[in-house]
């Protein structure tokens, strides 16, 4: 493929998506010594030990919770719903990015998304696990909510119930999980076979070599491989869109002002886009910078991904307008005072932080400046999450907590173990995540080195 | 404990009392057992009651073990038990217990293992009974009804009634005999009492003093009457702290007699309320007189049947918020206020002028009395001093108001504190050596703290104190002696009309307590006689005295103090009296009915007249209080403190505060800006040189310059739940102004944690509740449609509508009688096992309680309306809860009903947040109490006890429904379908209601009393326009405001957007 600067004026050229000095045999080295190293990196050593502790707190927090039950949560009534769900649907939003990047940006053939498509899937994966475990728990009896929420054949001919969101939620989040997994999985095989034949042990290369399935890069395995991506990445797309949309229709197929808005799942699922790029971008920046790979992510994907975050923000934002003026078209008292209670109610300092940081903070991003500050971009990228677990926050406690009849309002205030659970997430996700970094090629080798010239002039012959 | 449980056939009461030891084949224990004899003994240890077994007593059984004593040890003790059960729940599949199950051997008559069965007895409280119909289980009392027979009662019962089936179980109660805390059988205790009677012998009985709550047994009285004529010089004193002795001097100044005004209200157009909380906690009537004002607030037949009530009072009552003109006003200026009513309407010579701000209240007022001559009438509330009720009584001849005089209540009337501070001097004096108390009085705790009652009863040699729970009190007696429940004891009482009920217990003593019959028989000359035998005996001698007499009844009830020990006469049954079979036949028919017919004095027993010159006798003014005053009032909720340790009453929301687990200084929002205050700060109150810390609750519509605080926490010896829990009032409250007084308050800057079940008060210009004005109500009967938003008949669902071709349920609310007196709440709690919680959950939200009582206050915060809506489940028809839950655990059922099945839920909570009316409750922790065995047996087996993780609502009573169609189905035939009638069906929140304001039955039917209120044109539904069709719905509030434009009239609420946003005014967070 043509370089696309070719032909652009000074001020438009664009960083390469892979810079130069690099060729098949760099780009191998560079990616696949990291988890074929003897030694482990010291920071590393700081960061999972840090994240092993959070891990050990989540299963703290879990394991307390059984036993007492989930009233050591600040969750009351009518704030039903609290850090558990916004929780979940704050991860799961997280989770779409890597989708994204690795299903529909491949559709759509642009090549910027090869070398960040593999951690960004990761992520993914990791973001869901660290999802899937609030809607279970933070139920009354988890023991049960575990498997009575699927449709499997009983003795008393009991069925889930079709019309709750709720089991739409179950088939969309575990078909979520399962696509995503194969997905990532199967795209990891050739690196696998990789690090197979690089292994410089035995037990490295029995480990490797029994994940890499057998692949030995013959033509007929790179069709299928060729293949089944394609087909994957088929499936993969329209889950981006739909998880979140069954998402929020755990909202709005309520009656409660402020959940029950027809624009939630287009305003889900970009929020979740803008969410999952500001996370891509928190993992990538120190991840780039810590093991040398600025050749491999450039400054480029850096500002398309805040591109990205640029314009789903910007949907993100027209969804808080549109909130608003429904509320007011809709000449409905009760959305009325939802709109009004978020603006200036008991919560109104949520509400203002999230639009400061969701509505204003992100049009700096129009600035090119600001797109190549990583140093800035790392900080904004932290904010946006904030933002967004906010807007997850107004959305479900506000709403709840000033509902229909006054007489039930009420206050909501989230307790230690709220706080140590979400805690214990982080810590699910970044040992997870730096486990991946350490063994697994964090950038796909084999995409990548399709990214260098040498590639095009085989392609060409 | 079995025994206790299996054999009473309680129904006509033979009740087997004791079981003695037998004796052994040792002399020394055989002459030990002789003088000793132990009911129930294990061990010749035991009998020969050596030092060591005292101490393996004390150890073995865990109500006398230290650690309960020592909080350290009890807490650490709690924390293995939680543990250990904690551990229990995780390994979830354990073995359960071993446990033999002995069927009958003879099968108890009448008695249908799983039906339940109902006796009549009665509650006493406050000096009048309450006739009860009670539900029992298996020989388990388990659920309060009101007798409709009882003319107290009506088939309505009160809170009070309602959770002292709770205290009756309670695990805390007193179970053993005690002298100075080492424990002692029965016979001891008689040895005790009987030997400091005999050193009284001499002296006639000038050292002895009995000390009582208000009697209104009239065998007990006798009793007691019969002690006083052996022992003539002693004395008895009935005390309560929270008593009607101002009413009692009031009508002797006006009437030169104790007697009791009994007014008629449904003969009165006008009722003014002179700080009166008659429809709540005045005097002994409320619920006579809650469904008599009922009756005259329903319109639907003819519009003018509606009353005016004016209410002037200080705190805001539930009374209060039924009127249709309330004013304010500081208690201490209420006596000027109805000086100048009285000078209004031309009482015999009262003169005086109303206070400036009251003055145009009283003037409108005055004018109103006057124009319904004869339809008229005016109550003082028991707070206020004497010469209010003496101006009431002096208003009501001169307006010819519908009141009749009758005797009272209580057997004996008399002015309690100045019997106290009479005995608490004759104390101080040393001339009592001693001193019995019996009942829940609880001096030490309660009394007039300049009285220090706590000193003088430390200066008697023999104090020997019978009560529920080894209290405040009990701790400074030599002799503890457990009492019986009134459910297990067998006694009589008297009612506010005179009629006398037989109170017949249900249940053999859970703990060996003994009645109060059986403690005052010690003290005569046949000391070992269970209370059985004394009412039992005490009714035939009546009887037959009436046969030789043949007086109608009342010749004896005396207005004035008396010591005559003449029994009441009742009057015969048509069987007549004579002989053993005849009185038989009677007593039988008495405990079956509840009451005894013809107990009742007739028409004008008691006829008095206002004295000609009550004018002067009222004529010197008490002085206003400049200032801030304070106010002591009776608990809405744990009554002067006997209560403190129902978890129950303590957690039911007062029902103007909805505050639960404490106390609070109520004052006005300007009180509370003038003093910078806000809920919850503490303040100090001075009141005659005493201090107390109170948190503050600000009221709207509270007088302004006043506090209100309510008696009964901050108990030190209440059990587990009440003790230490709020500030106690009584420390502050002497008995020279025992209801209110000159008070300072400083602000500490201390802040105190309420509990408070309603955090918003204002209705934020919504259409939950609806109101109008009597001429907008006849303009336009049918207001309430005007002010839905949405389109009627817009009915559109996905679904088809579902068809009910047999019968389907609905309810209706009237919310123009509901008082918000709280009673159904607590009577779901009962009928429903719902769980104590406790205040930190409450404080989070997490009340249990299946309908609650909303309050809001509408207007003016200074004097504002208020509106009171009892929500239960709305049972939607298109239910938002159903849809949602993704187990399918709530669905409707074929009745229209919508379900909960506990064992399919797993928790999500998605119903409780789509519920717009958010009715359901959550288990969040394991609420209940699985581990207490008394509570075990309170529950009613009906309903199913939930466990954590589980949501829960109202169900309608759906038990109720099932018992119905199992005797429907019973009777049904294919000749003669029988469905389940209208009325056979009584849910518990309805069978309570005093108000008659919440009606239940088929809707299918339209001759049924419930569709015919929903076809009234005053039913709306609330939040109509989400279109998911609820089965409750509410018939709107009519006011009938004096029209006056110099009086303040809030406007009606109801109509979209008419109120502003009061979030900021009455907002509260």
């Amino acid at each position: 493929m043509a370089d696309p600067n070719l032909h652009r004026p000074m001020a438009l050229q664009q960083t390469p998506v892979i810079l130069p000095g690099h060729d098949f045999e760099t780009v191998t080295e560079t990616i696949a010594e990291i988890p074929l190293a003897r030694r482990f990196p010291l920071g590393w050593v700081g960061f999972i030990l840090v994240s092993l502790a959070l891990l050990g707190a989540l299963h703290m927090a879990l394991g307390y919770l059984v036993m007492k039950g989930i009233g050591i949560f600040g969750t009351n009534q009518p704030v039903g719903w609290a850090f558990p769900i916004i929780n979940f649907v704050w991860w799961i939003g997280i989770g779409h990015a890597g989708t994204l990047i690795s299903a529909i940006l491949m559709l759509f053939k642009q090549q910027w998304r090869m070398s960040i498509a593999r951690f960004a899937e990761a992520m993914t994966i990791f973001a869901v696990a660290c999802a899937a475990i609030f809607p279970v728990f933070h139920t009354g009896r988890p023991w049960l909510a575990a498997y009575w929420l699927f449709p499997y054949p009983n003795a008393m001919g009991l069925w889930p119930q079709f019309k709750s969101p709720l089991i739409w939620d179950v088939f969309a989040v575990s078909t979520y999980a399962t696509v995503s997994v194969v997905f990532w999985y199967v795209g990891l095989i050739p690196d696998l076979a990789t690090l197979r034949d690089r292994a410089t042990s035995k037990i490295k290369a029995r480990i490797y070599g029994m994940v890499a399935l057998g692949w030995r890069g013959s033509a007929r395995h790179w069709h299928r491989y060729e293949v089944a991506s394609l087909i994957l990445a088929g499936l993969s797309t329209p889950l981006v869109l739909s998880v979140h949309t069954v998402v929020s229709f755990d909202f709005a197929v309520s009656v409660i002002p402020g959940w029950h808005a027809t624009i939630f799942p287009p305003y889900f699922v970009a929020g979740a886009i803008y969410s999952g790029f500001a996370m891509v971008l928190t993992l990538a920046i120190p991840v780039r910078r810590f093991y040398g790979m600025e050749s491999l992510i450039t400054m480029r994907h850096i500002d398309n991904m805040a591109k990205v975050m640029l314009a789903t923000g910007l949907i993100v934002g027209y969804g808080y307008s549109m909130e608003a003026f429904f509320a007011w078209y809709s000449a409905n008292p009760h959305e009325q005072f939802m709109i009004y209670n978020r603006m200036f109610g008991q919560y109104a300092w949520s509400y203002w932080t999230l639009i400061s940081i969701n509505v204003v903070m992100v049009q700096f991003l129009w600035l090119k400046r600001v797109r190549q500050n990583v140093g800035l971009l790392f900080v904004m990228s932290l904010i946006v999450n904030v933002g967004m677990w906010l807007e997850r926050f107004v959305i479900v406690v506000t709403s709840l907590a000033n509902d229909f009849v006054p007489s039930s309002w009420a206050h909501y205030t989230p307790t230690f173990w709220d706080y140590l659970l979400y805690a214990g997430t982080f810590g699910l996700f970044l040992t997870a995540f730096l486990l991946f970094l350490r063994f697994v090629p964090m950038i796909s080798i084999f995409e990548v080195k399709t990214l260098l010239p040498q590639a095009k002039v085989e392609a060409e012959h | 404990m079995s025994h206790r449980l299996d054999t009473d056939s309680t129904q006509m009461g033979e009740l087997d009392t004791t079981r003695r030891g037998q004796a052994i084949d040792l002399k020394a224990v055989r002459s030990k057992l002789r003088e000793n004899v132990p009911q129930v003994w294990r061990s010749l240890d035991e009998v020969s009651d050596t030092a060591e077994f005292k101490k393996y007593l004390h150890r073995e059984f865990p109500s006398n073990a230290s650690e309960w004593l020592d909080p350290v040890g009890r807490r650490s003790f709690l924390k293995l038990m939680s543990a250990s059960m904690a551990l229990a729940g995780v390994t979830a599949c354990t073995v359960q217990p071993q446990e033999l199950i002995v069927p009958y051997v003879r099968q108890p008559e009448e008695e249908i293992p799983g039906k339940p069965l109902y006796f009549a007895t009665a509650i006493t409280q406050g000096g009048a009974a309450t006739g009860l119909l009670v539900e029992s289980h298996e020989g388990r009392p388990t659920k309060i009804e009101g007798n409709p027979d009882h003319p107290a009662s009506r088939g309505a019962t009160d809170l009070f009634a309602q959770g002292s089936v709770l205290t009756l179980y309670d695990p805390d109660r007193s179970q053993t005999i005690l002298q100075l805390g080492d424990v002692r059988p029965w016979n001891a205790a008689i040895a005790a009492i009987r030997g400091g009677l005999s050193a009284q012998s001499a002296s006639k009985g000038a050292g002895l003093r009995i000390l009582t709550e208000t009697v209104a047994s009239p065998t007990l009285a006798a009793q007691i009457q019969q002690v006083l004529v052996t022992y003539p010089e002693a004395k008895w004193i009935q005390w309560e702290p929270v008593n009607r002795d101002n009413a009692r001097a009031g009508a002797r100044t006006a009437l030169g007699r104790y007697v009791e005004p009994l007014y008629d209200l449904t003969r009165a157009d006008v009722i003014l309320s002179l700080d009166a909380d008659f429809l709540s906690s005045d005097g002994a009537l409320n619920l006579y007189y809650m469904r008599q004002f009922a009756t005259r607030r329903r319109v639907e037949e003819n519009a003018d049947n509606l009353n005016r009530l004016y209410v002037v009072e200080s705190d805001y009552t539930p009374t209060g918020g039924r009127a249709d003109n309330r004013l304010p006003l500081k208690s201490s200026q209420i006596e000027a206020f109805s000086r100048a009513v009285a000078a209004g309407v031309g009482a015999s010579g009262v003169s005086g002028t109303a206070p400036s701000e009251a003055a145009a209240f009283a003037s409108a007022v005055a004018k109103d009395l006057s124009e319904h001559k004869g339809r008229a009438v005016v109550i003082a509330g028991d707070s206020q001093p004497p010469a209010v009720h003496a101006i009431a009584h002096a208003i009501n001849a001169a307006i010819g108001a519908p009141v009749s005089y009758v005797p009272t209540a209580e057997i004996v009337p008399s002015e309690q504190n100045a019997a106290l501070r009479e005995l608490v001097a004759d104390i101080n004096a040393s001339k009592v050596q001693m001193l019995v108390i019996v009942g829940e009085s609880n001096p030490v705790y309660s009394a007039p703290a300049d009285l220090k009652f706590e000193d003088a009863i430390k200066r008697v040699g023999l104090v020997v104190h019978s009560g529920l729970f080894f209290d405040e009190t009990a701790t400074y007696s030599h002799w503890h002696i457990p009492a019986a429940h009134y459910l297990e004891a067998w006694s009589d009482a008297r009612t506010i009309d005179g009629t006398v009920s037989i109170v017949q217990p249900l249940i053999q003593p859970l703990y060996g307590g003994k009645s109060p019959h059986e403690v005052i028989a010690t003290m005569t000359d046949r000391p070992e006689r269970n209370g059985y035998d004394v009412v039992r005996e005490y009714w035939q001698s009546a009887a037959a005295a009436f046969g030789r007499s043949g007086e109608t009844g009342s010749s004896t009830r005396q207005a004035a103090p008396t010591r005559s020990a003449q029994p009441v006469s009742p009057k015969p049954g048509s069987e007549g009296t004579a002989g053993e079979g005849g009185f038989e036949k009677s007593w039988r028919k008495w405990l079956h009915d509840g009451v005894i017919a013809g107990s009742a004095p007739q028409a004008g027993a008691a006829a008095a007249t206002v004295a000609p010159d009550v004018a002067t006798r009222v004529a010197q003014a008490g002085a206003p209080i400049e200032g801030i005053e304070i106010n002591f009032r009776r608990d809405p909720t744990i009554y002067d403190g006997r209560y403190a340790n129902n978890g129950w009453l303590q957690e039911l929301p007062k029902p103007m505060s909805k505050l639960t687990w404490d106390t609070a200084a109520h004052i006005a929002p300007k009180t509370a800006e003038d003093h910078d205050l806000e809920n919850g700060d503490l303040i100090t109150i001075e009141h005659e040189g005493r201090t107390i810390e109170a948190p503050v609750f600000v009221m709207p519509g509270h007088a302004k310059d006043s506090v209100t605080i309510t008696v009964g926490y901050g108990r030190s010896r209440a059990g587990r739940l009440g003790t230490d829990t709020g500030y106690n009032a009584y420390e502050l409250r002497g008995s020279t102004a025992p209801f209110f007084g000159a008070a300072k308050i400083l602000k500490t800057g201390e802040e105190y944690d309420l509990a408070v079940t309603q955090e918003h008060w204002a209705i934020e210009g919504r259409n939950l509740i609806r109101s109008a004005t009597l001429e907008e109500f006849k303009k336009n009967p049918a207001f309430v449609k005007e002010m839905e938003h949405a389109k009627e008949g817009k009915r559109i669902s996905l679904y088809p509508d579902k068809e009910y071709r047999g019968q389907q349920w609905g309810m209706s609310i009237d919310m123009n009688a509901c008082t918000g007196c709280m009673a159904c709440v607590i009577a779901c709690v009962a009928e429903n096992n719902i769980p104590v919680v406790g205040k930190v959950q409450v404080k989070t939200n997490r009340e249990m309680h299946w309908l609650r009582i909303d309050r809001y206050f509408a207007g003016n915060p200074e004097s504002p309306d208020a509106y009171m809506q009892p929500l239960p489940c709305q049972q939607c028809e298109n239910a938002p809860c159903e849809v949602v839950c993704p187990v399918a655990a709530t669905t409707h059922s074929a009745e229209g009903l919508n379900d909960m099945v506990y064992n399919r839920c797993v928790g999500t909570r998605y119903c409780s947040n789509n519920c717009p009316w958010k009715v359901r409750r959550f288990n969040f922790l394991l609420y209940q109490d699985w581990n207490t065995p008394t509570f075990k047996l309170q529950r009613n087996p009906d309903v199913t006890v939930r466990s954590r993780g589980v949501m829960e609502k109202c169900t309608y009573c759906v038990q109720r429904i099932n018992a119905a169609r199992i005797q429907a189905k019973r009777e049904d035939t294919p000749q003669q379908p029988r469905l389940i009638r209208d009325g056979e069906v009584v849910t518990a929140c309805q069978a309570v209601c005093p108000a008659e304001a919440i009606v239940f039955g088929d809707i299918n039917d339209p001759n049924s009393r419930v569709a015919k209120l929903k076809a009234s044109p005053r039913n709306y539904t609330m939040l109509e326009d989400l279109n998911t069709r609820p089965r409750t719905t509410y018939l709107a509030a009519v006011k009938n405001q004096n029209p006056d434009p110099a009086l303040h009239n809030n406007p009606m609420v109801g109509h979209h957007g008419s109120t502003t946003h009061e979030a900021s005014e009455g907002g509260g967070h």
